[in-house]
């Protein structure tokens, strides 16, 4: 307990420091400003910021990170409330209320709520995340090789099959990812898989160039080929950006419940936001007096789901930090961004550079404060961002996005394969194939892959060591029931239907 | 799924979901292949062949997975698409990795897919818009290239500056 007053008194000592604040204020605006724009959620907002950070020391470059995290939130519901589009899943369910109060002329208190709520739930967070985290890490230590691979097995399952639409879509996407994962040099016997002798692929696919490609190129090309579909609308902030008392009174409560709710589902390696908030949203639902508001725009229904989105941010760094497992899109570019300085986050980062580690989540702290008073000032500078005319919208997007590939690697291959990632971010949004388990495969499969190759190396190819290690056994049993449970409720589905 | 739709229990067969499904079978197929040409030289444990090869066999499952559902006009509903923005785009894409290619530079090259952009997304003022493209991409390369010291590639134009 002291230990972590001390550490994290350490952490905010670094995070102050001019420079850091410098970073961090940096981060928060430019993420604030790339994640307002339409289409584009917190994963892409960090990829497409990191060329940016690429020559900072560390250090700054991970506070800047923690500010375009939080920063890519808020923009993220700045415009799910008023313009309708999400950026993100996440995003959804504050979609459904906060557009219908700015349609009612009351998107001045839908953005406060959201941005105080955020505010309140990313601080209790990432006070969560504090002391949660030296503690995981003691436990992680004693995690073998073998127990790595079982839990990255829980991450694969759950981020791909579990909670989708279809477990069958979601795991084509996460083996999408796998195999590009293992296109390269393989690390022990050095020999060259899936190169297809082209000497560029030798050193892998580059996680950002995916991440973009996906997200980026594909959202243009899904958005541009569906144009005459819809028309957004973009609802003008009217009346007192203020919350009165009475929204004051009907916010509170949701923001912690939500956070509630986001915290411990984000921190547990179940990936995603999207259960939190819908869970917020349902709770909100019943709890409200006003129920006759829900579907015309209650306040409860924009506060409780924001402040869960913010929660289980803070909580997806839980595993990120401390086992260094991404459990969501924007978690997997964070540790791309850890990668690109040849830091890999778990127990021996702790260990090693507590000045890093407690640094951001010091800056966590620092990046929250500044969003709160930055970003309701702002919000008239945030408005005309959103004002940006479709087609220079989507150009700037794309310049932006091939502008990260080119300073990384300009080279024809590594363009080619944006353009090709591109292609088929659009046809698995076309086919509704979720995406992120694309990304999460690719960085954990070979990290999965090096674990478990070390392990059998150790118990001189026992497979057994898998099911002798109690902690591991336990986690691949969690991993096959979490498998199987969507096709055995979806077949109890049908037996019902079939009976009625 | 609701069974009391008339237009869903109409099922028909999704092409589009047989192609997936054979794309996936190729996919593991090539992984095969290619692991056959690796050597194993771990002694114990196991080699960097055997990792492809099970993710192989996960692909081929999901390719009957994918199969099943396709027969069974299994997958959600898809609104129509216009290909000719997404073709525009894609060519915008390929005029950047060209002129990448010859050396013709960052601004020339972000420009052309700036323009096609844009036109993809209705726009047809083509020269203001490739104005404000060059604009744009040169202000870009200087804080880019001067401010951040990132290399970005040079042609004719960035040699001006």
């Amino acid at each position: 307990m002291m230990d972590t007053f001390a550490a994290l008194a350490h952490g905010m000592a670094v995070a102050v420091q001019p420079m850091n604040l410098l970073y961090a204020l940096i981060g928060v605006f430019l993420g604030t400003a790339v994640g307002v724009l339409p289409g584009i959620g917190p994963a892409l907002t960090v990829a497409l910021l990191l060329p940016v950070t690429y020559k900072l020391d560390p250090g700054g470059s991970l506070i800047m990170f923690a500010g375009i995290y939080y920063g890519g939130m808020y923009g993220g519901s700045t415009t799910a409330i008023l313009i309708n589009t999400p950026g993100e899943s996440a995003s959804m369910a504050t979609a459904l209320e906060g557009n219908k109060m700015a349609k009612a002329g009351r998107g001045g208190p839908a953005l406060a709520t959201s941005a105080i709520g955020s505010f309140v739930a990313g601080t209790i967070a990432t006070i969560g995340l504090a002391f949660l985290a030296p503690w995981l890490v003691d436990f992680a230590v004693r995690f073998g090789p073998e127990d790595y691979f079982a839990l990255m097995c829980v991450a694969f399952v759950t981020v791909s099959a579990t909670f989708g639409d279809s477990p069958i879509r979601g795991l084509t996407s996460l083996f999408i990812g796998l195999t590009l994962g293992l296109v390269g040099i393989d690390k022990l016997t050095g020999q060259a898989r899936l190169a297809l002798g082209v000497p560029e692929l030798l050193d892998g696919v580059e996680v950002t160039t995916l991440a973009v490609g996906l997200f980026a190129v594909g959202e243009a090309l899904y958005v541009a080929s569906r144009r005459h579909h819809t028309e957004e609308k973009l609802e003008p902030v009217r009346g007192s950006l203020w919350m009165t008392k009475e929204d004051w009174k009907r916010s509170w409560k949701p923001w912690l419940r939500g956070t509630m709710f986001g915290f411990p589902i984000g921190a547990l390696p179940a990936g995603g936001a999207e259960i939190p908030t819908f869970l917020s949203y349902s709770t909100e639902k019943r709890l409200t007096e006003h129920p006759e508001e829900f579907g015309k725009g209650a306040i409860e229904g924009v506060a409780g789901p924001e402040a869960a989105n913010n929660a289980s941010a803070a909580g997806t760094l839980v595993p990120l930090l401390t086992l260094g497992l991404p459990t969501s899109a924007t978690a997997a570019m964070m540790l791309a961004g850890f990668q690109q300085y040849g830091l890999n986050p778990g127990p021996l980062l702790f260990a090693e550079r507590p000045d890093l580690v407690w640094g951001l989540i010091a800056s966590l702290f620092i990046a929250n404060a500044m969003l709160l008073v930055l970003n309701l000032p702002l919000v008239g500078l945030w408005v005309r961002l959103l004002a940006i005319p479709q087609p220079w919208l989507y150009a700037g997007i794309l310049v932006f996005a091939t502008m990260g590939t080119i300073a990384a690697k300009p080279s024809v291959v590594e363009l080619s394969m944006l353009a090709g990632f591109g292609v088929l971010g659009f046809l698995m949004r076309r086919f509704d194939f979720p995406i992120a388990p694309v990304v999460v495969g690719l960085i954990l499969g070979p990290i999965a892959e090096s674990q478990l190759r070390r392990a059998l190396a150790i118990s001189l190819g026992d497979p057994m060591t898998l099911l002798q290690s109690p902690i591991s056994a336990t986690l691949l049993g969690i991993a096959l029931v979490a498998l199987l449970a969507p096709f055995v409720l979806k077949g109890m589905g049908r037996f019902k239907a079939n009976e009625d | 799924m609701i069974s009391g739709d008339p237009v869903q229990t109409q099922r028909r067969v999704d092409r589009a979901g047989l192609v997936i499904a054979a794309v996936l079978a190729a996919l593991a197929a090539v992984l095969v292949w290619d692991a056959r040409g690796l050597q194993s030289s771990a002694m114990y444990g196991m080699g960097p062949e055997a990792m492809p090869v099970v993710v192989a066999t996960g692909l081929a499952l999901l390719a009957i997975g994918n199969f099943i559902d396709a027969l069974r006009g299994n997958l959600p509903a898809r609104e129509s698409a216009d290909p000719v923005p997404v073709v525009l785009i894609l060519v915008g894409l390929a005029l950047l990795i060209a002129i990448i290619g010859f050396g013709g530079g960052f601004i020339l090259a972000t420009s052309a897919l700036f323009v096609t952009t844009s036109a993809a997304f209705g726009r047809r003022a083509v020269l203001v818009d490739s104005i404000i493209a060059v604009v744009m991409s040169t202000l870009i390369y200087l804080a880019f290239d001067r401010l951040l010291t990132l290399s970005l590639p040079a042609g004719p134009l960035e040699r001006l500056l």
